[in-house]
């Protein structure tokens, strides 16, 4: 028996005394509010204060627990401070995902206990061990400053018809700050099954069971041991349909570290208490490939019978003479770019649970697309996709990784064929060796410009390792020719992709499909051509930006709403400035080197050239409130609060009698991934007609024209049109199935064309734009880069909601920081957050966001899509600014201050 | 088992148990079980009387085993503890430096431990305590490996036991890593430098952490730098490495550690000596 405060409350449970503290608060004592991220001190989610000072619960043993004083985030309520930070965060928008956020409120409120009034620099001080992937930190600094002066922003609800372009705080933002949302690991049932998977020790490797049966007897409490041969339907998921190719359990050969070859389930105590390694499996080590260059030897071995050579698909893309250009060509420059796999590193691992209702299976899941898990896991039980309910858990961070099957098709298997709800949590190890990445990119580009700055031609070849299945491999190698030119009218170019599979962990879909690598190269050459011509490298940009009329590489002519020059002009100032100043800087600096950086991007909203239709329901309900059945998973970007707002405005209703009806398959109709930055822009136009339909009807029922006003009072509908006044009873009309008064449900999928076979087309319908600067200090010595400042101008057409819009950008440029300075992952290597490493708050720089308003007559209110755009340019301004700080060219990322200091010498040499 | 010793006796005796592991704060026990059960007899250190805070004990600071880095950054210590200090300050996130122990830093040995170069450079002991007795040791003799110690079976660490420094004694501390909170060094340079009241370098130690196996200190350095009147970091060459032997891993290759050891020697010392 373990007793203790509890927020002020004495609590006993008989937890085993060396159980993780984390779970003690968890499982035994039902305060989920704690968050487990790594269970290793790693990315202090599990923060709580034990005698007011701060601690990872997941490495304190219960035992230590005895008679202290614990504080979670459940306990915040009850002190002064704890209630202003919760306030301060909603109101600043410092919660996206929200699963770092009670431990960042926690961390936070031992601060303010002790300093009233902290410094920035305290406050990072305090927080340096929370990590946080969506929110680049700024507004966590910010609202704890906030917290500590009292100062909360209040800003009152929008006025009717004021919904669009509102800094709203998120509306499903008060469970987040209070601790109570319920994440893929928070709502399982206590009496669930857990499954835990067996996994490849080994790159390649044959396998063979032992006695399986033998295991099972000999542990009791472990019920079942799920195979390949136990799977009802078809053993292959994959997030392409055609390209399908990944086993939920390997036969005969796992062709990835952390691949499943089978998984455990039991009861859950016993589970946890397995050792792994005792399960009968036999091993036999093959020999693997695990480099593009490796998979693309003729000798190498293939990873699989249909895709010849190891190469899983090619992309394509030509317009112009390319030779000719080249040829001709004043001057040219070339260069070989390589990058990185990158992990999402969300906080929240992958989680979820699964029911069998009948002869149905629900399952509760941290998912990024429920519609795709549910065709998927429905084709893997052999039903019919019906009979598979997906309910998205809230999201603990997604960033285009769980857009893929994860424990889906385990807890289905299991709960089917148990009876009994199944559960199934990753550990981070887990996470990191068997959920996708961003692709490593091997790059090579030539590109020539005329003599006065033109830019004419460009050829690019890019290699992308794919991993061992397909998972978003297409995709990329689609969607990196259509982008790397970059937002440039570039009259000859050529680009060829390849995805090319080896015997890792595949690659998948990671915040813009290839294009981050794709700019490494582009927006470096950029420079060196500018360089090579003398002239200004912000000009050059400048002078050969898209614009309205010209064509992109696909032939594209977009007619309306390309910023991306606008973007330029923004960055102006601060560029001018900002280089004078470093310049002035380096005049007289030994060690430490300023410079100043550059990069623009472009970027397709929405499948390339593909369907993707989203559909929006929207209902009156006799007590004359709106239901929003938004199905657009909310994975922390703001998709709730942003659809509700196209919503209230397109009807003409005040957002406040909006009702959200929640991601589920049985309850809202399909609106796709959350990915392809085609949220705001297609679910939104979805909702803007949907809106629009449904006052159509409304006006039509009063018998009024377009430009009444409507209200709801009392349950009547009241409508008025200059001096006439005409009221409705909602109670006394008709109730449709929903029991709705009136429904509408409106689909919108974006007009493309398909590309032929040079790659030529509409791929998308909007694009969005954006250009970052980049300040750094550059330690020429060590070889370490500090960045002082990002300023992002970006174009989002319309900034549905600026805070929410803001968020993405301070998020983006984080990732983006990362992926130029740090982060690379090795499969089998560091397969967890302190070898594989993500900026934490004293990594990021203050951000300046410039939101640049170009309408597309194609998005709704004129937006266009943010989510990916916002990581896009970051890097290549950093890698940009080193060189100016420095001379030194960085070709390949993350530039880890052994790379920076060999780049610097390389540049004496 | 679980074991929950109040005195050192109790906890030797309980170490006896096969397999026994000591658990104190939990920050490296923890981190090696992740999606593993913690099946080991676990001995707790946490709660035995007197193992945790720094004293005067003569002519030692005596620093408990339980000693918290948080503890080693609020004590009044001299100033040549300041690079101890600057090392807490590293450790990982204040979460951990609210828990992480001063001899469980020693005991995980991982040739990146914050806490051990600028123990080296003050010239630390380590006290050992079995059934059979206690014993001390030269912190440079403790640990005997990459992540090894000699710590017999069923001993415990009691405490770091270091020599008063000299009033006059500076530290200097560097830690280089790949972001600014939360991570694991590429490589530490620590120092201690004694100075005549001429401003020339009566006594000078330094270390260097993550480039060996184990921590190590620099004798060849030390001995050049004795006398010296400069800048300290003008004398550090790469004759005095040589008995480093970094490895390439995944924060960065060893050439790089190599080179950028000569760096924060030079920093740790100037900055020790005052001249930074």
């Amino acid at each position: 028996m373990i007793s203790f405060e509890l927020n002020g409350t004495p609590v006993h449970c008989e937890a085993a005394p060396a159980t993780r503290l984390s779970d003690v608060l968890r499982d035994h004592l039902n305060h989920k509010g704690t968050k487990s991220g790594c269970d290793a001190g790693d990315c202090g989610a599990c923060t709580v204060l034990i005698d007011g000072e701060p601690a990872c619960a997941c490495l304190v043993p219960a035992a230590q627990a005895e008679a202290a004083r614990i504080t979670t985030v459940e306990g915040l309520k009850a002190s002064p401070r704890g209630r202003l930070l919760q306030q301060a965060f909603l109101a600043r928008g410092a919660a996206q995902c929200g699963i770092c956020t009670p431990g960042m409120l926690v961390a936070a409120l031992a601060l303010l206990e002790r300093a009233a009034q902290p410094t920035r620099h305290e406050i990072a001080d305090a927080l340096g061990g929370v990590l946080c992937r969506c929110t680049g930190y700024a507004k966590i600094i910010d609202a704890v400053e906030d917290a500590a002066l009292g100062r909360i922003d209040t800003t009152p609800r929008p006025e009717q018809g004021h919904a669009v372009g509102a800094r709203i705080a998120r509306l499903d933002g008060v469970p987040k700050i209070a601790g109570t949302e319920a994440y893929g690991a928070d709502a399982i049932p206590p009496d669930a099954l857990w499954v835990r998977a067996i996994r490849s020790p080994h790159h390649r490797a044959g396998f063979r069971f032992g006695d399986i049966d033998g295991f099972i007897a000999a542990h009791p409490g472990v019920i079942r041991v799920l195979t390949a041969k136990d799977i009802p339907g078809r053993n292959i998921f994959g997030v392409i349909p055609p390209f399908a190719d990944q086993p939920v359990f390997a036969e005969d050969e796992a062709h990835f570290r952390g691949e499943a070859v089978a998984a455990l389930v039991g009861e859950r105590s016993v589970i946890a208490a397995l050792d792994l390694a005792t399960f009968p499996v036999m091993w036999e080590e093959r020999e693997p490939v695990l480099t593009i260059a490796a998979a693309l030897d003729p000798a190498a071995p293939q990873l699989q019978a249909r895709r010849p050579g190891n190469i899983l698909v090619r992309g394509h893309v030509e317009t112009g003479d390319v030779q000719a250009a080249l040829n001709g060509g004043a001057v040219t420059v070339e260069g070989t770019f390589v990058t990185a796999f990158v992990e999402h590193a969300y906080i929240e691992p992958e989680a979820g649970w699964a029911r069998r209702v009948g002869d149905r299976i629900e399952i509760t899941a941290s998912t990024q697309a429920p519609y795709m898990d549910r065709d998927d896991t429905a084709a893997i039980m052999g039903l019919a996709p019906e009979a598979i309910r997906i309910i998205p858990s809230a999201c603990g961070g997604g960033f285009g990784s769980k857009l893929d099957l994860s424990v889906q098709p385990y807890v289905a298997l299991a709960a089917w064929l148990t009876g009994r709800p199944a559960a199934m949590v990753y550990t981070r190890p887990e996470s990191l060796q068997s959920t996708t990445k961003r692709h490593p990119a091997i790059m090579r580009s030539k590109m020539a410009a005329t003599r006065d700055g033109q830019l004419l031609a460009m050829d690019f070849e890019g290699d992308f390792n794919t991993g061992a299945y397909s998972s978003w491999g297409p995709t990329v190698a689609n969607r990196v020719p259509v982008h790397a030119s970059g937002p440039y009218v570039v009259p000859n170019y050529r680009a060829n992709t390849r995805a090319v599979l080896t015997h890792c962990v595949p690659s998948g879909a990671f915040r813009g499909f290839g294009v981050p690598q794709t700019v490494v190269a582009q927006e470096q050459m950029l420079d060196m051509l500018a360089e090579r011509l003398g002239l200004d490298a912000l000009d050059f940009r400048i002078r050969n930006a898209l614009t309205d009329t010209a064509p992109t590489v696909t032939g594209q002519v977009m007619g309306d709403g390309v910023g991306i020059r606008d973007c330029f002009e923004a960055l102006k100032p601060h560029w001018q400035a900002l280089r004078r100043a470093a310049e002035d800087f380096n005049r007289t600096a030994k060690r430490v080197k300023r410079g100043v950086g550059v990069a623009g991007m472009f970027y397709g909203c929405g499948n390339t050239s593909l369907p993707n239709p989203s559909t929006i329901r929207l209902g009156l309900k006799p007590d004359g409130r709106l239901s929003l059945h938004q199905g657009a998973v909310d994975i922390g970007q703001g998709a709730n609060t942003v659809i509700a707002q196209i919503a209230a405005d397109a009807v003409g209703l005040p957002l406040a009698l909006i009702d959200l009806v929640s991601p589920d398959t049985d309850l809202t109709p399909d609106c796709g991934k959350t990915s392809a930055s085609r949220q705001t822009f297609v679910t939104g136009t979805a909702a803007e007609r949907a809106g629009r339909a449904l006052r159509h009807r409304l006006l039509r029922l009063a018998n009024a024209g377009e430009g009444a006003m409507l209200s709801l009072e009392h349950g009547r509908l009241v409508v008025r049109e200059d001096t006439v006044v005409r009221s409705v009873d909602l109670a006394a009309l008709p109730r449709d199935a929903h029991g709705y008064v009136q429904c509408t449900e409106e689909t919108f999928d974006p007009p493309t064309s398909p590309l032929d076979g040079h790659g030529q087309g509409k791929p998308y319908a909007v694009y969005g734009y954006g250009a970052h600067l980049a300040e750094v200090e550059v330690d020429t010595r060590l070889g370490r880069v500090r960045v002082l400042r990002i300023v992002a101008a970006h174009d989002v057409g319309r900034a549905i909601n600026p805070i929410l819009v803001e968020g993405q950008i301070e998020g983006g440029v984080a990732q983006g920081i990362g992926m130029a300075l740090m982060e690379e992952f090795t499969p089998g290597r560091g397969e967890n957050l302190h070898d594989y490493l993500i900026p934490t708050i004293g990594d990021v720089p203050p951000i300046e966001s410039i939101l640049v308003e170009r309408a597309s007559s194609a998005g709704p209110f004129g937006a266009k899509g943010i989510g990916e755009q916002a990581l896009i340019p970051t890097a290549p301004a950093i890698l940009n600014a080193i060189h100016h700080a420095t001379g030194a060219r960085l070709m390949q990322v993350p530039a880890t201050p052994d790379r920076v200091l060999a780049a610097l010498k390389a540049r004496i040499a | 088992m679980y074991a929950r010793p109040r005195t050192i006796e109790e906890a030797t005796r309980a170490m006896a148990a096969e397999g026994a592991l000591a658990v104190c704060g939990g920050t490296d026990v923890y981190p090696a079980h992740v999606g593993r059960p913690l099946s080991r007899p676990l001995v707790d250190l946490s709660r035995i009387e007197g193992l945790r805070g720094i004293g005067d004990a003569g002519d030692v600071f005596r620093f408990g085993a339980a000693t918290t880095w948080s503890d080693i950054l609020r004590a009044p210590l001299p100033a040549a503890f300041d690079g101890l200090k600057a090392a807490a300050r590293e450790v990982g996130s204040v979460q951990i430096q609210n828990r992480g122990t001063i001899a469980g830093n020693l005991c995980n040995a991982s040739p990146a431990a914050d806490g051990v170069p600028p123990l080296l450079s003050l010239d630390a002991r380590v006290e050992l305590a079995a059934q059979g007795g206690r014993r001390v040791l030269p912190l440079s003799a403790f640990i005997t490996g990459y992540r090894r110690t000699a710590l017999a079976p069923g001993e415990i660490v009691t405490a770091v036991l270091v020599p008063k420094p000299s009033p006059a004694a500076r530290a200097g501390f560097v830690k280089l890593g790949a972001r600014r909170y939360l991570v694991i060094s590429i490589l530490m340079a620590a120092a201690v430098v004694e100075k005549d009241a001429g401003g020339r370098i009566l006594r000078a130690a330094v270390a260097v952490g993550a480039a060996s196996p184990v921590a190590q200190r620099l004798p060849e350095l030390e001995a050049d730098l004795r006398g010296l009147a400069g800048t300290p970091s003008a004398l550090v060459a790469p004759r005095h490495l040589l008995g480093l032997s970094p490895i390439d891993d995944v924060r960065a290759t060893a050439a790089y550690r190599l080179e950028a050891a000569l760096s924060a020697i030079g920093e740790a010392l100037d900055m020790a000596a005052g001249a930074a």
